[in-house]
């Protein structure tokens, strides 16, 4: 028996002309938080839609909690959760009524909502607030009662699609402690994003881009694996101008712009260092700070997917 | 099964109780909307306004006048004095029917010459236009059989019996009041509106929402979420129909005649199609604005129009005819006119039953189609 509860084999799926997934494997093990990051329409949701049983795939397998999820979908689905960037709530019904709906599909018995009920509104923090109506609630709570409601069951494997969008910075580190404690009670969490700064969160990431994976790893291995070289933060004024001189040069290997800053990477720091000095000051551009700086997973997925691109333009 | 059905009947209704607008649009607008057509949408003619211009003034030219205003259509609004008023009360509109007695009246009468009136009827509304020639004339040719009958009998010489003497009899609806006729009519019209709007929104709306995700990944398959969703909606309607029938028995005297679980059952399966049609139209659009503008436009007119609800389907053109095949309505309202009005059982209109069942298989089957398709 495999360890695994998620497996994926070269699994493929084309709409028409267009592959929305390319032949992408992997697994993921119990109780980890597997973070599946990219763009939009790199084939995260796709990807999940295939795994939860509700598309079926072109090509290739997928094995969720012992399952096929092609063929056995209607097993999938008992064992999984789901919870889409929408909170999927019923509005014009209350916080208690929600949570008996979802409940109810899931087949639970009145004693078992009744249980999971008390333990939801303990974890959203809604103790009082059961006959309010749902529509009332801020994002944030919507969102907590959300993974309540998509957890009622008590799945192995909770997928959650882009599951903190629109909801502010607070209220996404909450939640993602929430997610933590999942995980440490054995819950596999397989989670989409295409914020980076939560893909630290993970335990194990797989880089989407146009449907395929081009690279995975703990946040730690991927920065230190695909990014050896130094970089520099540099900060000075007219950085459009400034990118395109320092990218012609042939000791910079890549260079970009991330917010009010250029991001570089070089072969070495204190060559790089002097030399950005003398090329500012012969163009007139006025340099206030240049600091080596820790990668981020940003600057990872950046450089990596410049480096797909490069190569599928040869 | 029922046990999956369950949570999903319950949240239904919550919302549907919950939400005041659904709730007054499945029961009480009907029933509102059956008192306002009932009354508004009404071809009896009656409260004629009539104008005489009397050039004769004498006693022959007032008996005519009388036979008139005895006969319970029409109202004696003006007496006039000068031909030029007459065009005026036309144009107005304040006269509907005018009588013109030429001062020679009387004479040709006693002299036996063959008197004559001048009759203008406003043809604006050729309905009512030829409604009113037909009152006139009836009114003026007894008035004329009268006169006859009487010179017969002052002379003595011989009696003389009317040779022929229709003896009309109407069934049904014996008052003639087009309520009767209109009623049966609007429940099929009302019901056929509501049902597919409600389901057609309500199942929209979960797309719109994206709720009906979070029931697709669940255990729930989407048919049980189907059945789950519109069997409240099916209930309301039928509470929706019922009402109506109350209304129509309060304010316009229909009667059941027939059976009444005849009634239920074709209610029933015409209930079927419009829930059918509402599902089916969720199954091509995205949100809840596109599903209410093709649910309002494949109902409300064609409905009203080509049903046989108010204009007779023999007398539309071929082409017309073909199209009122694939409107449900036709069918429940042989049906429903048959139970209602004159009682008739299924062998009068078991033709429309197996035409409404076929139509339900179709527009079920069709959705099913679509729904396998799109995994909704």
């Amino acid at each position: 028996m495999s360890e695994e509860v998620i497996i994926v084999n070269n699994l493929s799926k084309k709409f028409g002309n267009f592959t929305a997934v390319d032949n992408i494997s992997f697994s993921v093990k119990p109780g980890e938080i597997f973070g599946f990051l990219g763009a939009n329409g790199a084939g995260k949701s796709t990807t999940i839609r295939i795994l939860c049983g509700i598309l079926s795939p072109s090509s290739g397998k997928a094995m969720v909690a012992g399952y096929d999820a092609n063929r056995e979908a209607e097993l999938v689905k008992t064992q999984i959760g789901y919870m889409s960037q929408k909170f999927s709530l019923y509005e014009d019904l209350s916080v208690e009524e929600n949570i008996i709906f979802y409940g109810g599909i899931y087949g639970l018995s009145f004693a078992q909502i009744e249980e999971r009920e008390k333990w939801i509104i303990e974890m959203t923090g809604l103790a009082g607030s059961e006959k309010r109506l749902t529509r009332e609630l801020s994002v944030g709570l919507k969102q907590r009662l959300a993974l309540g409601c998509a957890v009622i069951h008590q799945p192995k494997i909770v997928f959650l699609d882009e599951p903190t969008s629109g909801v502010d910075p607070v209220f996404r580190k909450n939640f993602w402690e929430l997610i933590n404690q999942f995980s440490e009670q054995g819950t596999t969490i397989f989670v989409t994003t295409h914020y980076l700064d939560e893909a630290e969160y993970c335990n194990r990431l797989m880089l989407i881009h146009s449907g395929r994976i081009i690279a995975g790893g703990s946040p730690g291995e991927l920065k230190a694996r695909y990014i050896t070289n130094p970089i520099l933060k540099v900060e000075c004024d007219k950085t459009l101008e400034a990118l395109e001189i320092l990218q012609k040069e042939e000791w910079v290997l890549e260079g970009s712009i991330f917010g009010a800053y250029l991001h570089i990477i070089v072969r070495e720091e204190l060559e790089a260092k002097n030399k950005i000095k003398e090329i500012f000051s012969e163009r007139s551009i006025s340099l206030k700070r240049v600091d080596r700086i820790m990668p981020s997973l940003e600057d990872v997925f950046i450089s990596l997917i410049e480096k797909e691109e490069q190569s599928n333009r040869l | 099964m029922f046990k999956k059905l369950k949570p999903i009947i319950k949240k239904e209704f919550r919302q549907i109780v919950r939400d005041r607008r659904i709730l007054a649009v499945l029961l009480f607008v009907p029933a509102f909307l059956l008192m306002m057509f009932g009354y508004a949408l009404n071809f009896d003619v009656k409260h004629i306004s009539l104008a005489v211009y009397d050039e004769d003034r004498t006693p022959e030219s007032r008996n005519l006048i009388e036979q008139f205003i005895h006969s319970e259509y029409f109202d004696w609004n003006y007496y006039l004095n000068d031909k030029k008023a007459v065009d005026k009360l036309l144009d107005n509109e304040k006269a509907k029917l005018v009588i013109i007695i030429p001062n020679n009246f009387s004479k040709k009468l006693k002299r036996g010459e063959g008197a004559e009136v001048q009759i203008i009827i406003d043809g604006a509304n050729a309905n009512t236009a030829s409604i009113i020639s037909g009152y006139v004339n009836s009114i003026i040719q007894n008035y004329a059989l009268k006169i006859i009958s009487e010179i017969f009998q002052h002379s003595k010489v011989l009696r003389l019996n009317i040779p022929l003497e229709p003896r009309a009899r109407i069934w049904y609806n014996p008052e003639l009041k087009s309520a009767k006729f209109l009623v049966p009519g609007l429940i099929a019209f009302i019901l056929m509106i509501t049902t597919v709007i409600s389901t057609s929104l309500s199942i929209v709306r979960e797309k719109e929402r994206g709720t009906i995700e979070q029931i697709i990944v669940s255990p729930i398959h989407p048919i049980q979420l189907i059945i789950g969703k519109t069997l409240p909606y099916m209930l309301f309607a039928l509470v929706s129909a019922y009402l109506i029938l109350t209304v129509g028995y309060l304010l316009f005297d229909i009667e059941v005649k027939g059976s009444q679980f005849l009634l239920f059952m074709v209610t029933l399966i015409y209930l079927l199609a419009g829930l059918g049609m509402g599902i089916f139209i969720s199954t091509i659009s995205d949100s809840q604005q596109v599903a209410f503008q093709i649910s309002a436009l494949i109902t409300i007119l064609p409905t009203f129009i080509l049903s046989g609800f108010v204009f007779p389907i023999k007398n539309m053109p071929m082409f017309i005819q073909v199209v009122t095949y694939i409107i449900p309505a036709r069918y429940f309202l042989v049906a429903i006119r048959g139970i209602i009005l004159k009682g008739s059982g299924l062998g009068a209109f078991w033709k429309e039953v197996v035409f409404l069942l076929i139509f339900n298989i179709l527009i079920f089957g069709l959705s099913w189609l679509r729904m396998r398709k799109i995994k909704i």
